[in-house]
């Protein structure tokens, strides 16, 4: 015991100690930081857009004789770029098919990987670790969906639930490599997760051009997933929302429940504010790391699953797109909780949604959306900035309450 | 001392922001207003063309690749102010924006929307097929045969058979090297071309001109496996040079500057490697490397996007693949600009009998990549 104990923590205690401080400032963050740094971020946003609208800098060039018209200016451009956001994202009565109006559905199908991987991140948040690596764990657990999903073929119903638990799996080991080493030597969890990144990418491509390539194609790219591998389309051939977001709300439920209601979400919340006083209580601080890594990796899996067997089909080197980085936005914005990495996913997928649209009708960047969740990333991470714009009194420190 | 910055900065963050911004936009704002609009300005060409919406998507080369996006990206915008017609755009970042833009064009009511490269053919297939009504023209690909798509290809190999020659005639090596992103015929048909005129230049002038990274006859050859990571595009290139090779043909998109960095950097250490550039002119889209910069092999995107709007808005689209060629200057060997007094005045008079050659057929290129 006193053994496993000093290999345990073999980081100086002060940096420890400042590490956790930092997951717990950001965790204890409260819903208006979040709800601000959003508003601001989109205000940000528009001032962007106005700016580089020829149309302003047209009618700024005569705002003496003028004034009314840059601000006409300013007001149409920026409403036209929110206002193709908005509708994109949700109902938009100008678009020429039915199906085409209803953005909702695709503002519903980006958030699917995206509520999976935020809750990665948030479950391995609520332990004390940064998990950097939903990324690799998305793109594994992809790979591993694919490989069962392609390369067996087996009857209706058990072959889905054969890929996503195999998805599960893969993301898990990925997680799990990281756990385990944090566990047993100490290595910094972000260090491990950020390379194992890398790892993940080059390792699938290197598949991809051997074992899993589609014979018929000269692309390093997989062979397409069975039908039966497939995730249903909730809403029939003409929407892409399927049967993965049913999943994501399931592991938002479970996940809830392993946080607040399980004996070991309970030791993962007393590791994550404290991890020395969790050993001192008598926790297994070590087996905490691996567990709480090898289920946020089975979260980030599902989340591939999601990309695979949900809109993807086949598997490539960009399965991923920017999901795993996303998700760490996205439990920020979520104040590390299930239901809040729920809608925080929401918000974003109505982002992905919205931007197309926004880029295709309002003739924005749809670069203006990075920006915007960028600025967000950095409203969230630095929670001082925002309570001195509006002079919010500091958050009172909750602790491990959930 | 903490709380003056605190303090300054919480005004600062308010008033600032307001004041930098209004400030840029009244940097300049003494002009005239301009009089009030009376009878809608000036409407270059027609109602009909007012009323039309070409539409483009790229693949996820963005439309500053430098390659075929940007130019197919620019035939677009040049069409738009040459006849009026309305335009949408939306880049893709990765495969998954494919079909959510696609969607996005046809909600739109994009009377015809050009997808560029064969990465987009399932998405365009997919969405083309949901709304016949809709026209669509899909550049570097053959694959679709829809009546409400148009194929755009490039009997690339004829203009890269003129660079192969000029790469041949300049190296002092004695070889010339190419490499390719994917082994993929839109790809391989450069190498083919630019092979193919290496060894004409050696039947004719009785050389032993090398090609370095690409055989013909078993279709193998250098390739980065990528068109994204720019980096593998110098190590290819580097690997040429290594190997003796003083003009490189990157065929890869963006991995072209990472050869051009690499060859920069190479002549830096008195080595005197030229560069041939692929897909549009590049001493125009790619001037970092203006002083290397031998020749490009150009497809003419640009203009092929222009005819095919102007037919379509006559009226007379058809799905018959538009090929490219020398002859209907689909495409072309770009100028030699800086690097104009390194090819002899010799080489310039052969290379104007080869054009006129394989344009009447008497010289052959054979691709097996060549569309059909």
């Amino acid at each position: 015991m006193s053994e496993t104990q000093k290999v345990k923590d073999p980081t100086p205690p002060v940096k420890e100690s400042q590490g956790s401080q930092v997951v717990r400032e950001i965790m204890s963050g409260n819903a208006v930081i979040s709800v601000l740094a959003v508003v601001v971020a989109l205000v940000i946003g528009g001032i962007l857009i106005a700016v580089t609208d020829p149309r302003v800098s047209t009618a700024s060039g005569y705002f003496f004789a003028d004034p009314g018209a840059t601000f006409s200016a300013i007001w149409s451009s920026v409403s036209e770029a929110y206002g193709a956001l908005w509708r994109g994202a949700t109902y938009d009565p100008t678009a020429r098919t039915w199906q085409g109006q209803l953005g909702i559905f695709e503002t519903l199908t980006f958030a699917t990987p995206l509520i999976l991987s935020g809750l990665a991140v948030t479950l391995a948040f609520r332990a004390g670790l940064f998990n950097i690596g939903a990324q690799g764990q998305i793109i594994l657990g992809a790979a591993f969906a694919g490989a069962v999903g392609f390369g067996m073929h087996l009857p209706p119903v058990i072959h889905l639930l054969a890929v996503i638990l195999a998805g599960a799996i893969g993301g898990a080991i990925w997680g799990g490599i990281a756990g385990f080493l944090k566990a047993k030597t100490g290595a910094h969890e972000v260090i491990v997760t950020i390379m194992l990144n890398y790892i993940a990418i080059s390792l699938v491509l290197y598949l991809l051009k051997n074992q899993l390539k589609d014979p018929t194609s000269t692309n390093p790219i997989s062979p397409q997933m069975d039908a039966n591998a497939m995730f249903p389309l909730l809403l029939g051939p003409n929407f892409r929302v399927h049967a993965g977001l049913i999943v994501a709300i399931l592991a938002v439920i479970g996940v809830g429940w392993l946080l607040n209601r399980s004996t070991l979400g309970f030791e993962y919340r007393a590791i994550g504010a404290n991890p020395k006083a969790a050993r001192t209580a008598g926790m297994l601080v070590s087996r905490g790391y691996i567990t709480v890594m090898l289920i946020s990796g089975a979260l980030a899996g599902l989340a591939g699953v999601a990309q695979i067997a949900g809109t993807e089909k086949s598997l490539d080197s960009e399965i991923a797109g920017s999901i795993g980085f996303d998700a760490i936005t996205v439990a920020l914005l979520g104040r590390s909780k299930p239901w809040g990495t729920f809608f925080a996913a929401l918000l974003f997928g109505a982002f992905k949604a919205g931007g197309t649209s926004m880029a295709v009708n309002a003739d924005v960047s749809i670069d203006i959306v990075a920006v915007v969740q960028s600025l967000i990333v950095l409203f969230i991470a630095a929670p001082p900035l925002i309570r001195s714009i509006f002079r919010i009194k500091a958050a009172r420190r909750e602790g491990a309450s959930a | 001392m903490k709380t003056i910055i605190t303090g300054t900065f919480k005004r600062g963050a308010t008033v600032g922001t307001v004041a930098l911004g209004a400030m840029a936009l009244l940097l300049t704002g003494c002009g005239q207003a301009p009089a009030p609009a009376g009878g809608g300005g000036s409407t270059s060409g027609n109602a009909a063309a007012a009323n039309y919406l070409g539409c483009i998507v790229s693949d996820s080369g963005g439309f500053d690749d430098q390659s075929f996006n940007q130019s197919s990206y620019e035939g677009l915008k040049k069409t738009v102010t040459d006849t009026g017609i309305k335009m949408k755009e939306a880049q893709s970042t990765t495969k998954a924006d494919f079909e959510p833009n696609l969607n996005q064009m046809a909600n739109a009511g994009c009377n015809l929307t050009f997808t560029v490269g064969f990465l987009l053919a399932d998405a365009t297939k997919k969405v083309a097929t949901a709304d016949p009504k809709l026209h669509f023209a899909i550049i570097d690909d053959n694959s679709i045969k829809l009546p409400n798509v148009k194929p755009v290809v490039y009997d690339t190999a004829q203009a890269a058979f003129l660079a192969g020659y000029t790469a041949a005639s300049v190296s002092k090596t004695g070889k010339v090297g190419t490499f390719g992103g994917i082994n993929i015929p839109t790809v391989t048909i450069f190498m083919d071309g630019f092979a193919e005129g290496v060894a004409y230049y050696n039947k004719q002038q009785s050389k032993n001109v090398q090609v370095l990274g690409w055989n013909v006859a078993t279709q193998q050859g250098l390739f980065a496996n990528t068109f994204d990571i720019i980096q593998e595009g110098t190590k290819a290139t580097n690997n040429l040079i290594g190997d003796g090779a003083d003009v490189v043909m990157p065929v890869a998109g963006p991995l072209g500057k990472g050869a051009g960095d690499a060859i920069l950097a190479a002549n830096k250490t008195g080595k005197d490697v030229k560069l041939v550039w692929v897909d549009s002119d590049g001493y125009l889209t790619a001037p970092t490397y203006k002083s290397i910069l031998l020749t490009s092999v150009i497809k003419t995107m640009g203009d092929a996007v222009e005819t095919i709007v102007k037919d379509d808005l006559a009226g007379k689209y058809s799905a018959t693949p538009y090929i490219g060629t020398l002859d209907n200057g689909g495409v072309a060997m770009a100028p030699f600009h800086d690097l104009d007094s390194a090819v002899s005045a010799a080489t310039k008079t052969q290379l104007d009998t080869i054009k006129k050659g394989i344009i009447d057929g008497s010289i052959k290129v054979e691709s097996k990549s060549s569309p059909k």
